[in-house]
């Protein structure tokens, strides 16, 4: 049993972090209706930006200071993934209006590719650290109930925890500010927002910067947890399942959708995996998201999807 | 002037049914073949079939198979990466494991696998539509890449999931060097095109791409959407499974499931989007592009850089290739998103009143 609930707290945790992923999928799909394969690439480049402007920065004014490095460096990423989300927004989506889905699909992922090589150009190809002080020593809880208590990695319940404030602080922005509110009536219909003025395009750079600076989050905790380099980019393909599961289009279901994720992936691995040779949490996510999907085609909270002839 | 159809009239049904109603562009494409198995030959290197025809070749039947479900069907599917994988490892258990089978047999009987996989991940496009259905077919590709790493059986117990296939012969003709596997690889292909050519312009293919359009609409006139989207997945599976054989057998010769990785399905995907969805010719247009692309960017940057007294190397060079790469698919995507073919139509168009346009 208690290895059991410790797989579950692992699960639940792991889960969080892809919902933070995910989260990035979901806002820019509900505000412009593009797919952005390009998340997981912005992931990593924010990662990047983030490890090396952390580096560069104490060195160029020659003080010795971390938390003062890494407080620079986020806030030159976050500068950084301003500027990409409105270059992004000048140069492709302002050119590809009503295109259809697969092609503004594809889109995103020539900006993968590019990212990738930019990133790569600009912050070279090493593995790279970002050390923002999550503690690394595990931790044991419940000690009372189950003999030898639950091990439960103190680093991935900072990174939880991290991951439930960045969502508390979106709701907050997306229910209760002006911006928030032009957002949501964006994602609503566009038409209708335009026509009672709100400028499109400039929605379009906040959500990418939004967007953007999620993924900046999730690149400094995956980043710390497995060190910034080429693979970072590939989470966008493990955070695929989860906002299919939840549905694109809602915020809720990111992080539900990421919760059942992250806990179906564990236990297979874990109860599932032995007897069949290991390794196959990646497709399980995708086969649990089928399954629910059967059943509910537009995820768990999506919007229903309704076809007029 | 050329390229004009006066005076060609369709005097009976058969006249007007033919594939190429102007006859100016059967010659042409007839001539075109006749070149690329005559005359290609005589002044191509070794160099330039391995590393463009003969990919080049693979991938646009690969592409075919792609368009047939996306451009036609319009069902955007992730997974074709894993129904090449599919093809190739089960030609392979069937070239291993049957004493004396022929190529050409195995690699059908693959497509033939590949068909039945195709399938099955087929059904949950009865139900999932749209993005939803893309992102679960990549269920099928991590499947795949999983199965056939850890399942020895498939690899016939090598230990790395590596496997390779030596002294192909195809009816006692061997396919050894790059010139026979050339001719190989191009008569499987246009066989493909011409059968892939007319299914689409038959009623399947009007079925298909009545779902494409409108899958409510059109079940509600009388098209059966299980029907249609099911064979949409098996025809093109069978045709990509047949690609994943040849790539592995022909091209590649000795692989591992990472020559099918998801990476594979996206570069189809990319070709069919670029070449022109539904269309025969943007399948070979896409797949000649991103063929030929990368080549040209490793070849042409650090001559670039010379230059301008620039010394480049090779990680620059691979970085550099990626951006170029996207820059270039996002920049085809805005100015002509309808693909290569449709240039090609738009040139055609064109050609029928040059050079007197009024």
């Amino acid at each position: 049993m208690g290895f059991f609930l410790e797989t579950l707290i692992g699960g639940l945790m792991t889960g969080m972090l892809y919902s933070l992923v995910a989260l990035g999928f979901v806002l820019i799909f509900k505000a412009s209706g593009v797919f952005n394969f390009a998340q997981g690439a912005m992931v990593l480049f924010a990662a990047l930006a983030m490890a090396r402007f952390a580096e560069w920065i104490p060195k160029w004014f020659g003080f010795e200071n971390q938390i003062l490095g890494n407080i620079a460096g986020f806030v030159m990423a976050v500068l950084v993934m301003f500027v990409l989300a409105w270059v992004i927004e000048r140069l492709v989506l302002r050119h590809l209006v009503n295109q259809e889905g697969a092609t503004l699909l594809m889109a995103t992922l020539g900006i993968t590719y590019f990212l990738e090589g930019l990133g790569q150009t600009i912050f070279g190809s090493d593995i790279y650290k970002i050390d923002v002080g999550l503690p690394k020593d595990p931790l044991m809880i419940l000690e009372s109930t189950f003999e030898g208590g639950l091990l439960v990695n103190k680093e991935d319940l900072y990174a939880a925890l991290i991951a439930a404030i960045m969502v508390v602080l979106l709701t907050i922005f997306f229910q209760k500010t002006a911006t928030g509110r032009a957002l949501r009536a964006v994602a609503d219909d566009h038409q209708a927002a335009q026509s009672i003025g709100i400028p499109l395009n400039r929605i379009w750079v906040i959500v990418w910067c939004v967007a953007g600076i999620t993924a900046l989050v999730a690149g400094i905790i995956w980043g710390s947890k497995l060190g910034v380099q080429f693979s970072l980019a590939t989470v966008a393909l493990r955070a695929l399942p989860v906002v299919i599961l939840g549905g694109l289009t809602s915020v809720p279901g990111a992080i539900i959708g990421g919760l059942i994720i992250g806990v179906g992936e564990k236990l297979s691995e874990v109860f599932l995996g032995p007897y069949v040779g290991g390794g196959i949490e990646i497709w399980f996510a995708y086969v649990l998201a089928l399954v629910f999907l059967l059943f509910r085609p537009q995820g768990l909270f999506g919007e229903k999807i309704i076809d007029r002839v | 002037m050329i390229y004009r159809e006066n005076g060609q009239f369709k005097t009976n049904y058969q006249d007007d049914q033919q594939i190429f109603a102007v006859s100016q562009d059967k010659w042409a494409i007839l001539a075109l073949v006749a070149i690329a198995a005559f005359v290609v030959p005589l002044f191509a290197s070794e160099y330039m079939f391995k590393a463009i025809f003969i990919p080049f070749l693979i991938l646009s039947l690969a592409a075919l198979g792609v368009n047939i479900l996306a451009g036609y069907c319009g069902q955007i599917s992730l997974g074709s990466g894993a129904f090449m994988a599919v093809g190739a490892y089960m030609a392979y258990n069937f070239h291993v494991r049957v004493e004396g089978m022929p190529l050409i047999i195995s690699l059908l009987l693959g497509g033939c696998f590949a068909t039945a996989v195709g399938m099955f991940f087929g059904i949950p496009s009865l139900r999932v539509k749209g993005l939803y259905l893309s992102v679960t077919t990549l269920a099928a590709q991590f499947f795949c890449d999983w199965a056939f790493s850890r399942i020895k059986w498939f690899s016939n117990n090598s230990a790395s999931g590596t496997v390779d296939v030596f002294n192909l012969e195809f009816f006692g003709l061997p396919v050894v060097t790059p010139v026979q596997k050339y001719w190989f690889c191009l008569g499987i292909l246009v066989v493909f095109a011409l059968l892939a050519k007319n299914l689409v312009r038959s009623a399947i293919g009007r079925e298909w791409m009545a779902i494409r359009d409108m899958d409510v609409a059109a079940s509600v006139i009388g098209i059966r959407p299980m029907y249609a989207k099911l064979s949409a997945f098996a025809v093109s599976s069978f045709i990509v499974g047949v690609a994943g054989g040849l790539w592995g057998f022909i091209h590649l010769g000795s692989w591992e499931p990472a020559a099918f990785s998801v990476d594979r399905s996206f570069q189809l995907l990319f070709m069919v989007i670029l070449g022109g969805m539904g269309s025969i010719m943007g399948s070979f247009m896409g797949a000649a592009f991103i063929v030929v692309l990368p080549i040209a960017i490793n070849v042409l940057l650090p001559e670039l850089g010379a230059l301008v007294g620039w010394e480049v190397s090779t990680a620059a060079v691979t970085h550099a290739e990626f951006m170029i790469f996207g820059a270039l698919i996002v920049y085809f995507l805005i100015v002509e998103p309808h693909g290569l073919a449709k240039l090609w139509s738009v040139a055609k168009q064109k050609l029928r009143l040059w050079p007197f346009p009024h």
